[in-house]
């Protein structure tokens, strides 16, 4: 197991040199130049244009430039935003906990709700109830996200009334924030109904984000449970007098549960890039919407230092689940898969 | 059943909205992020609706509603006869805001003023390059670090600013956001904790409100400033719920979170005027979308060319389609808002036959010509793409064969400047300070060619007169000289003039006394709720 982490931990040098290439030159291969944007149907004369690609250092060859960058990683400085003139690492850390906890939820609703639905479907393969679970799935896994969002906003915000519209919490609820998670904040802050509030407006956000990973997770799950349960040491379980609760809840389940790790951890890219229109609709402050505004404006240092620290994130996501994975199957730490 | 729960969810939320506010709260659900708090360093109206316009003041500002100059933190000033000094008397016993960042010790006075300015002005000063990336660029955009030659104290509350040639706009230059008057004292405090970076982040001004805090991309908190100069808000707390979609914006205002919606989707207007709970205020706003021909490239240095192209172009489909009603015809090259605007002039006719008859008699067959479409949606044009389709479609009518290009928007700016350029070029322009300059100098002025006059447009004529207008200070002699100068541009049509945006804001009803800022702004002081 020790020489599986090693390896795993190895596999993580060139690929964090690959994303600081790749953030680094990504948003450079895009046609556009920040200062000419920043300037819009104003204009500027040739010369103050000059001035502020120096000021900018955006003049110095490129490796020069990238030189740069890649040695202010190891120092912790990403840079300053164009725009805001604030610290890229502070600004993103600013907004990462609304997206961190946003993704949290969307992800437990997702993988409570999909294992669940997934072993119903393959329990019941073949009957109505398996078409119906597999069906909605479906749906769930092509339905426009923004499209989703405005939806269940028209009906449950503004026809019934049941949930708040947008944001973290009612604006009417004032208090510092500590962690930046808004559920314990606002328990930290001891203001009656603060919690309640910050709950209830994750509900649709959560819903929206974690309809695609839900689709996904429920019908990976249905798929690796039939393979198992088709196996003969379930068939012997079963044989044996097992009763059927303990054959499919724990012979079966952990044995279908490797791919289904597997494809969780790949929905937390999944989950980011959902994140971008999911904030947008529910006025979300996270660091989604945040990437998107920094690439439209050409905000190269916003845009190279966000990148990487959400590839960063997707890397040490995944190799969580690689080392749990090695855990689940002793198989795999083996043969090195 | 439907219209009850409605009804019945819209007097909780109400309720919530009014409950909650004992002491009166107005919530804007702002449309995006400001950028920072130090109005002076950028140039997005979401950010001076957030900074500038509630926080500071400046010296002149212009009176609610209108493109009209009035004192502000100066009480009076006088120019001299050469029109390069002008010496402004400051308000006395204007105060700061008192927040738990800062407390001041000292009423306003001229040392905030040279302050203000000369940290844009000065590249020596200690606080020019006070955050990273810092580049004044609203202030040397309108060409203030040429204008000014230096600002200096007569005493505590006269101060004179100094130019380098005379320039009738300075004054409207003064009511602009980047001259937004900070705090001396609070920078001097800063400097010395070694805090630089707060002045941009925790602010302090003299405005109607001060601000309390900030959470990013969430929510902005006010309150109303207890000592302020003009008399206090009539609200006490004003809070900006950040809400970048249009469509979430109207269901927040349906649902009573927030009272004000600065830009309703034209998707949703009929929606909100149906709304017995919401108003819905328009006006023209202060811009202008035209297609801006290369005036000269044959065939259209031809006059005759330019005019008959107008007359294909039938602007009511443009406005019906690109527009959706959200627009007006544009018949001269300023908004209708602004002073000196020509209510006499005759546009051009959308007139297909008559502009064929004038085609052939510039000798003119067979054309073909680019129009650039661009690549963004702005106020004075909301799908370029949709409009010059629309044109492509008038000018196929008689005869003209357009090609439709477009590039990423960078580049497009820069191409557009191009003096052999081929094709016209859809564009339009949001003005800066009321003032008609701002609009004539910087689009078709002869020093802007191969810059903002896209048309490489040099009249001399047209050039005299508002070059003149701009050394006289007599505000009814400007007024002629614009006037005359739209004369002129009607006559060689430089440009097709399109349109103007109409600008809708929706409030719920309990919201009094709001006005339109004509500069497209949203200003919160003098407004109430029932």
């Amino acid at each position: 197991m020790f020489f599986y982490i090693i390896r795993r931990f190895g596999l993580l040098i060139p690929t964090f040199l690959g994303v600081t290439i790749a953030a680094f030159s990504f948003i450079r291969l895009l046609p556009g130049d920040p200062v000419l944007l920043m300037a819009g149907e104003r204009g500027l004369t040739p010369e103050r244009h000059a001035e502020l690609l120096h000021q900018f250092g955006f003049d110095r060859p490129l490796w020069e430039q990238f030189l740069d960058y890649f040695m202010g990683i190891f120092q912790g400085d990403l840079g300053h935003s164009l725009v805001t003139k604030k610290p890229v690492l502070e600004e993103f850390f600013a907004l990462f906990p609304a997206t961190f906890e946003l993704s949290i939820c969307a992800m437990i609703f997702a993988t409570t709700l999909g294992i669940s639905a997934g072993i119903y479907a393959a329990i019941r393969r073949g009957t109505w109830s398996d078409q119906a679970v597999m069906g909605t799935a479906l749906i769930g896994y092509s339905m426009p996200i923004f499209w989703w969002g405005l939806l269940l906003i028209i009906l449950f915000s503004g026809i019934l009334g049941w949930t708040p519209v947008s944001g973290r919490i009612s604006l009417f609820y004032f208090f510092p924030q500590v962690t930046g998670f808004m559920l314990i904040d606002s328990v930290l802050s001891g203001q009656k109904g603060a919690f309640t509030s910050a709950l209830s407006h994750l509900i649709l956000p959560t819903i929206v984000l974690g309809t695609i990973p839900l689709a996904v997770i429920a019908r990976q799950t249905r798929s690796a449970m039939l393979e198992v349960l088709g196996e003969d040491y379930v068939r012997t379980a079963r044989a044996k007098g097992i009763s059927p609760f303990r054959v499919v809840g724990v012979h079966a389940l952990r044995n279908a549960m490797i791919p289904v790790i597997t494809t969780i951890g790949l929905q937390v890219g999944v989950l980011l890039g959902g994140a971008i229109l999911t904030e947008t609709i529910f006025s979300w402050p996270g660091i989604g919407k945040w990437m998107v505004d920094s690439i439209f404006r050409r905000d190269y240092p916003s845009v190279q230092g966000g990148l990487l620290l959400i590839a960063v994130i997707v890397m040490v996501v995944n190799l969580t689940v690689d080392l749990l994975y090695g855990l689940i199957n002793p198989k795999i730490r083996h043969t090195g898969g | 059943m439907k219209s009850t729960k409605l009804f019945m969810s819209a007097l909780v939320a109400t309720t919530m909205l009014v409950g909650a506010t004992q002491a009166k709260t107005l919530v804007h659900c702002s449309e995006g992020s400001p950028e920072g708090f130090d109005a002076a360093l950028y140039t997005a109206g979401t950010t001076f609706d957030a900074s500038s316009r509630h926080i500071y003041n400046k010296l002149v500002e212009f009176e609610r509603g209108t493109t009209t100059i009035a004192p502000a933190l100066a009480e009076s000033w006088t120019v001299s006869d050469d029109g390069l000094e002008y010496t402004f008397q400051l308000r006395k016993g204007v105060k700061f805001h008192s927040t738990d960042f800062f407390t001041p010790s000292r009423d306003f006075n001229a040392d905030d003023v040279v302050f203000s300015f000369k940290r844009q002005l000065d590249k020596a000063h200690a606080w020019h390059q006070y955050t990273a990336g810092t580049t004044w660029e609203y202030f040397n955009g309108m060409s203030m670090s040429s204008l000014l030659k230096d600002i200096v104290k007569v005493d505590d509350n006269t101060v004179k600013f100094m130019l380098t040639r005379p320039e009738a706009p300075m004054i409207a230059n003064l009511g602009m956001d980047f001259a937004s008057i900070v705090s001396k004292e609070y920078a001097d405090k800063l400097a010395a904790g070694g805090n630089r970076e707060d002045l941009n982040q925790k602010p302090i001004g003299t405005g109607p409100f001060k601000f309390l805090a900030y959470q990013k991309d969430a929510v902005i908190r006010y309150q109303a400033h207890d000592t302020y100069w003009a008399g206090k808000a009539m609200i006490d707390d004003l809070v900006f719920a950040i809400t970048p979609d249009a469509a979430v914006r109207h269901q927040r205002l349906k649902a009573g979170e927030c009272h004000f919606n600065p830009y309703p989707n034209p998707a949703d207007l009929d929606a909100i005027k149906a709304d017995a709970d919401l108003k819905l205020p328009q006006q023209e706003g202060l811009n202008v979308g035209y297609l801006a021909y290369n005036t000269t490239v044959a065939p259209f240095n031809d006059t005759r060319v330019r005019k008959a192209l107008n007359m294909a172009i039938n602007k009511q489909a443009i406005l019906d389609a690109v527009f959706q009603g959200a627009g007006s015809a544009a018949k001269n090259p300023i908004p209708p808002t602004i002073w000196s605007y020509d209510e006499s002039t005759v546009d051009d006719p959308y007139d297909p036959a008559a502009s064929k008859k004038l085609l052939s008699e510039a000798g003119v067959s067979g054309l073909k010509m680019e129009i650039w479409a661009m690549p963004v949606q702005r106020p004075y044009n909301p799908n370029a793409r949709r409009m010059a389709e629309l044109l492509q479609a008038d000018f196929a009518a008689v005869g003209v064969e357009v090609k439709i290009v477009s590039y990423e928007w960078g580049e497009y700016l820069k191409r557009s400047k191009a003096k052999d350029r081929a094709g016209a070029v859809l564009l339009g322009w949001t003005g800066d300070n009321g003032d008609p300059d701002n609009f004539l100098a910087v689009l078709l002025g002869c020093d802007a060619v191969g810059g903002s006059n896209r048309a490489q447009w040099c009249n001399k004529e047209f050039d005299g007169l508002i070059k003149k207008a701009k050394t006289v200070s007599d505000m009814d002699a400007r007024t002629k000289l614009y006037k005359e100068a739209q004369v002129v541009f009607k006559r060689e049509a430089p440009w097709a003039t399109i349109a103007h945006s109409v600008v809708f804001k929706a409030m719920r009803n309990e919201v009094s006394g709001y006005l339109i800022d004509p500069f497209g702004g949203h200003n919160f002081y003098g407004v109430d709720i029932k």
